[in-house]
């Protein structure tokens, strides 16, 4: 861990504060160095300037803290008569200049590294939703929705009673990590569906906007097994704060395992859509999907938020229009925050999270919705 | 052209005193009544954007969500920056301006007088609009004071009130700007050259310039904004053939100018506080004019350090990083410059110079992280930070307004006739600096240890600094409540005021009574 010492205290009242304070030693104070070349690179990088930063202050204020002391005039100090020095002035000008352009160099070096995206060895597309994460592995076909882990999300509610500190990994823990490779050079494709998000492991040093309608290129190379956090950094509505990335790097051969077991499963979803499902199924089913996908805003009453996010309960096309239903949550209304469901959900998920809707809450239409239904939907 | 002003004024009443009652500040055309609505109008919106911060702070005292919804926490965020900027930290500027540029170049008033009393009276009326939001279906603007489309989009009704409301602001700030410049051209005293202009005098010249560039910018973007919600344009939606990110190219090439729109006036106050507490000449009086002026030239070319992470080419990148490294030279100069004011001065340390020697320290400390957020690969690591909010925040609370309190300070006994409670200075100095490192400085580790910014619940670890923060923000808002108090002990009486009321001071204004007479300077004074 990065012991104290490291960290020059700016301001000698606020680390003498540090010093007193008992469990130092689980705060984190500076950045982190990370688990990739790029990383501590940039780390170094950090301290660097951090320390130029430092002594060019330690002389700064030096100079005003002996001014202070000695040149008051409770001491009988005498104003001296200079006004200009056409020297000294030409010395400030050149020497930090001089400084400045031994931070640049080594500072472009990293930057043309960092945007050189070519050659890489796997390529995972990254989409940001409100508020969660799409993931799609372009070599293999593995693709899913990765959103905040429902301890989280509960504990998070407002005035939820339950202390956070009680919660494993709490806000930066999901309910389908992003699982890669180490040792391999992996390219990230970072578009949105709505509106701009930003796709940040502090671990690799990397951070990139999603921009919907563009795609953005960043890459890293992951030198060590583990599980590395970060969060979405780029204001994205109301739940920016609960769309938290989690990567789990592992060996190739462990890799290439949840490879298969990923594709194996989707299969296995693949052939379930096909069969007749029964109410009980759908309607469990649909319960989770809602959890996961809709209580954000539509929340776990159904009542959404005035103003906000509409109603699901007794409203006329939960009642009478199932048509209208299926299309919306296929194909969401541009220009609100109700996003096209029909990429991120597979058709069991849209049928059971339909015919929940339809029947939780009081609806009790009785509707069952089958995922042939929404194959059907979907070609229209 | 100084003839003119003289002209003018024969036939006007000046040696009438002011209309009495209500009536006085409504219609009033007078440089002094203008600046004092200004600077009033500017602490009451300090004091409402402080308690938008309180509910920030107060939700971020521990992880978990205890007193408001995320989507009402973006609404506080939001307007706490929009009003801290264009209601708080402007306005001050301007008052003071209007106070003190006619009295520091000789002039009898201010150029343009009746749109002066115009571009007053439009602030509050775009600030009750702007605060209405609040009630609004959907609640008041939440995808923060940059209103980055598509998610400001997303805003509900508010939307076209808070565009509204920019346009009057801004419509406000170019007349104001107007004005200054008229002034400074066309009413100095006779002899008072461009080149004995007063710091103060010649900081807010060239912000208002930048006033004049970017202004009309931001109100071309958010009308952008309009168009692309109401009337089917894309001009930032990618399914019309439109770009979110040109957004930001715009509203950063007004965004960075205006950043340094909120500290080059306060350059000025402090290279007037400075040298007269040193009872020594400032330093480097030309070079101090030159950095200005290239720290305004560069701002327009270094907007896009602040979207480093949009996927600029690399050829962009570069520039930008090397252009905004660049600022930091001239910035040094002036701290560099300040410095050498002190050295072998014979300081003394009444309230206003302690505000100015706060400011000189803790703006570096602001200019320091600035100068790191310069270099891109670094910056992929702070950007959307809380390092990036502790920066900000350095440079413009004991940046900006600390140089915004030591001006009132150091002016208002010159004001008022009155001297103000020196002790309850010193208390609201000490409070306030202590309070705001307090505040701020914790804010650079969490940022480092990765808490982003703009978010209402955080990760466990980063509780004890945030709880920190509270505590200081609390403290530095209740100590704001000494200066209130102050202020209208100063109006209301004390010890009176001697023309010259610092020893050290120089300049024009220190040459008429404390308070000035309600008209001052006609026939102007002569330069030699
Ligand atoms: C990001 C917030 C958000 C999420 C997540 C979300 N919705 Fe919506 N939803 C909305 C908004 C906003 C509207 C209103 C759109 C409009 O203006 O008509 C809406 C409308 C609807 C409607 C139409 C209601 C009516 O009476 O017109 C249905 C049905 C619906 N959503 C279902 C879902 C389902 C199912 C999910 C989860 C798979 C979901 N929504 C997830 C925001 C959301
Ligand atoms: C030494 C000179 C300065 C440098 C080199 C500098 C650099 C930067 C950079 C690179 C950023 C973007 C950080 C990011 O978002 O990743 C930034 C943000 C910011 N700076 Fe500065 N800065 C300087 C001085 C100032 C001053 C004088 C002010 C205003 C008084 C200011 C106000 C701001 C604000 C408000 C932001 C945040 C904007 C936002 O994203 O909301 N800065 N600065
Ligand atoms: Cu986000
Ligand atoms: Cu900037």
């Amino acid at each position: 861990m990065h012991t104290f010492h490291r960290i020059p205290g700016i301001l000698p009242g606020a680390a003498l504060w540090l010093f007193s304070h008992s469990s130092l030693a689980d705060w984190e104070l500076n950045l982190t160095e990370g688990v990739t070349e790029i990383s501590r690179e940039v780390y170094d990088m950090h301290m660097f300037v951090l320390w130029i930063c430092v002594w060019i202050g330690v002389l700064v204020f030096g100079a005003m803290a002996i001014s202070i002391v000695r040149h008051r005039k409770s001491r009988g100090a005498v104003p001296a008569g200079f006004h200009e020095s056409t020297f000294a002035e030409v010395l400030w000008t050149v020497i930090p200049f001089a400084i400045l352009i031994t931070m640049a160099w080594p500072a472009a070096k990293t930057l043309i590294a960092m945007e050189d995206t070519s050659d890489a060895d796997i390529t995972l597309k990254v989409t940001g939703h409100q508020w969660k994460w799409e993931y799609e592995y372009l070599d293999s076909g593995v693709k899913f929705i990765s959103s905040l882990h429902p301890e989280s999300r509960e504990a998070a509610a407002l005035g939820s009673g339950i202390d956070p500190a009680t919660v494993d990994n709490y806000l930066l823990e999901v309910d389908n990590p992003v699982v890669l490779p180490v040792g391999k050079k992996i390219r990230f494709l970072l578009t949105a569906s709505d509106v701009i998000h930003a796709w940040w492991i502090p671990d690799f040093a990397i951070k990139k906007d999603a921009i919907p309608g563009f795609i953005n290129e960043m890459w890293t190379n992951i030198e060590e097994e583990g599980i590395y956090r970060g969060q979405c950094a780029e204001l994205c509505g109301r739940d920016h704060g609960f769309m938290p990335i989690v990567v789990h790097a592992l060996s190739q051969e462990k890799y290439d395992e949840w490879v298969s077991a990923q594709l194996a499963a989707a299969e296995a979803v693949a052939a379930s859509a096909d069969r007749e499902w029964a109410m009980d199924e759908l309607m469990q089913r649909g319960e989770k999907v809602y959890g996961t996908y809709c209580v954000a805003c539509h929340q776990a009453n159904g009542e959404g938020i005035a103003g906000a996010f509409p109603s699901l309960k007794g409203t006329p096309m939960m009642l009478n229009d199932l048509e209208g239903h299926i299309d919306i949550v296929l194909n969401g209304k541009p220009g609100t925050a109700m996003q096209a469901f029909s990429t991120q959900l597979n058709d069991a998920d849209l049928a059971a999270v339909i015919t929940y809707e339809r029947n939780a809450w009081g609806n009790d239409t009785g509707d069952v919705i089958q995922p042939a239904t929404i194959k059907a939907a979907r070609i229209q | 052209m100084n003839a003119y002003a003289t002209d003018a004024h024969h036939d006007d009443d000046h040696h009438h005193g002011p209309p009495p009652g209500l009536m006085r500040w409504v219609t009033t055309t007078n440089h002094k009544d203008i600046g004092t609505l200004y600077l009033w109008f500017s602490l009451i919106m300090f004091f409402i954007g402080g308690v938008m911060a309180l509910v920030i702070r107060t939700e971020l005292f521990q992880p978990g969500l205890q007193v408001v919804d995320p989507h009402f926490f973006n609404q506080m965020t939001t307007l706490h920056a929009l009003i801290m900027i264009f209601g708080v930290v402007m306005p001050a500027f301007v008052g003071l301006a209007n106070w003190m540029l006619p009295m520091m170049v000789g002039a009898p008033d201010m150029a343009l007088p009746r749109m002066n009393n115009w571009s007053f009276w439009i602030l509050p009326f775009g600030f009750a609009m702007m605060l209405a939001t609040l009630f609004m279906e959907g609640g008041g603007p939440a995808a923060g004071w940059t209103i980055y489309p598509p998610l400001s989009l997303q805003t509900g009704n508010a939307l076209p009130y808070l565009i509204f409301s920019i346009h009057l602001l801004g419509v406000s700030s170019i007349m104001g700007a107007i004005n200054i410049i008229a002034t400074i051209m066309n009413l100095r005293a006779p002899g008072m050259t461009y080149m004995k202009m007063p710091l103060f005098v010649w900081t807010w010249f060239i912000t208002a310039y930048l006033l004049i560039a970017v202004m009309p910018v931001l109100a071309g973007a958010v009308t952008m904004l309009l168009t692309d919600k109401f009337f089917g344009t894309s001009f930032f939606d990618a399914a019309g053939g439109g770009d979110p990110v040109m957004f930001q190219h715009i509203f950063w090439f007004f965004g960075h100018p205006e950043v340094y729109i909120l500290i080059l006036p306060s350059f000025g106050l402090v290279s007037e506080i400075i040298p007269t507490f040193s009872r020594k000449k400032l330093f480097g009086y030309n070079s101090m004019v030159y950095a200005t002026a290239s720290i305004a030239l560069l701002s327009f070319i270094v907007w896009a350090h602040h979207m480093f992470t949009v996927g600029m080419p690399l050829a962009g990148e570069m520039f930008f990083m090397f252009t905004t490294m660049l600022i930091a030279v001239p910035t040094g100069v002036k701290v560099f410059n300040w410095v050498s004011t002190m050295w072998q001065g014979a300081m003394t340390f009444e309230t206003p110079m302690l505000f100015a020697l706060g400011f000189v320290i803790m703006f570096t400390i602001g200019g320091f992280s600035g100068l790191m957020l310069a270099m891109t690969p670094i910056d992929f690591q702070y950007h959307d930070t809380y390092f990036v909010v502790a920066h900000f925040h350095y440079v413009l609370v004991p940046g900006a307004i600390f140089g915004i309190i030591g001006g009132v300070y150091y002016w208002l006994p010159k004001w008022t006739g009155n001297m103000y409670d020196e002790k309850l200075g010193q208390a609201h100095f000490w409070l306030s600096t202590i309070f705001v490192n307090i505040l701020f400085f914790p804010m650079h580790f969490v940022g480092l240890a990765g808490m982003p910014r703009r978010i209402p619940d955080y990760a466990v670890q980063f509780t004890d600094f945030n709880q920190v923060a509270t505590i200081g923000a609390f403290g530095f808002g209740l100590s704001q409540i000494l200066f209130l108090v102050l202020v209208i002990k100063c109006i209301r009486g004390g010890k009176k005021a001697d023309d010259q009321v610092w020893e050290g001071a120089q300049g024009l204004e220190w040459t008429v009574s404390s308070p000035p007479p309600y008209h001052t300077f006609s026939p102007q004074p002569v330069i030699k």
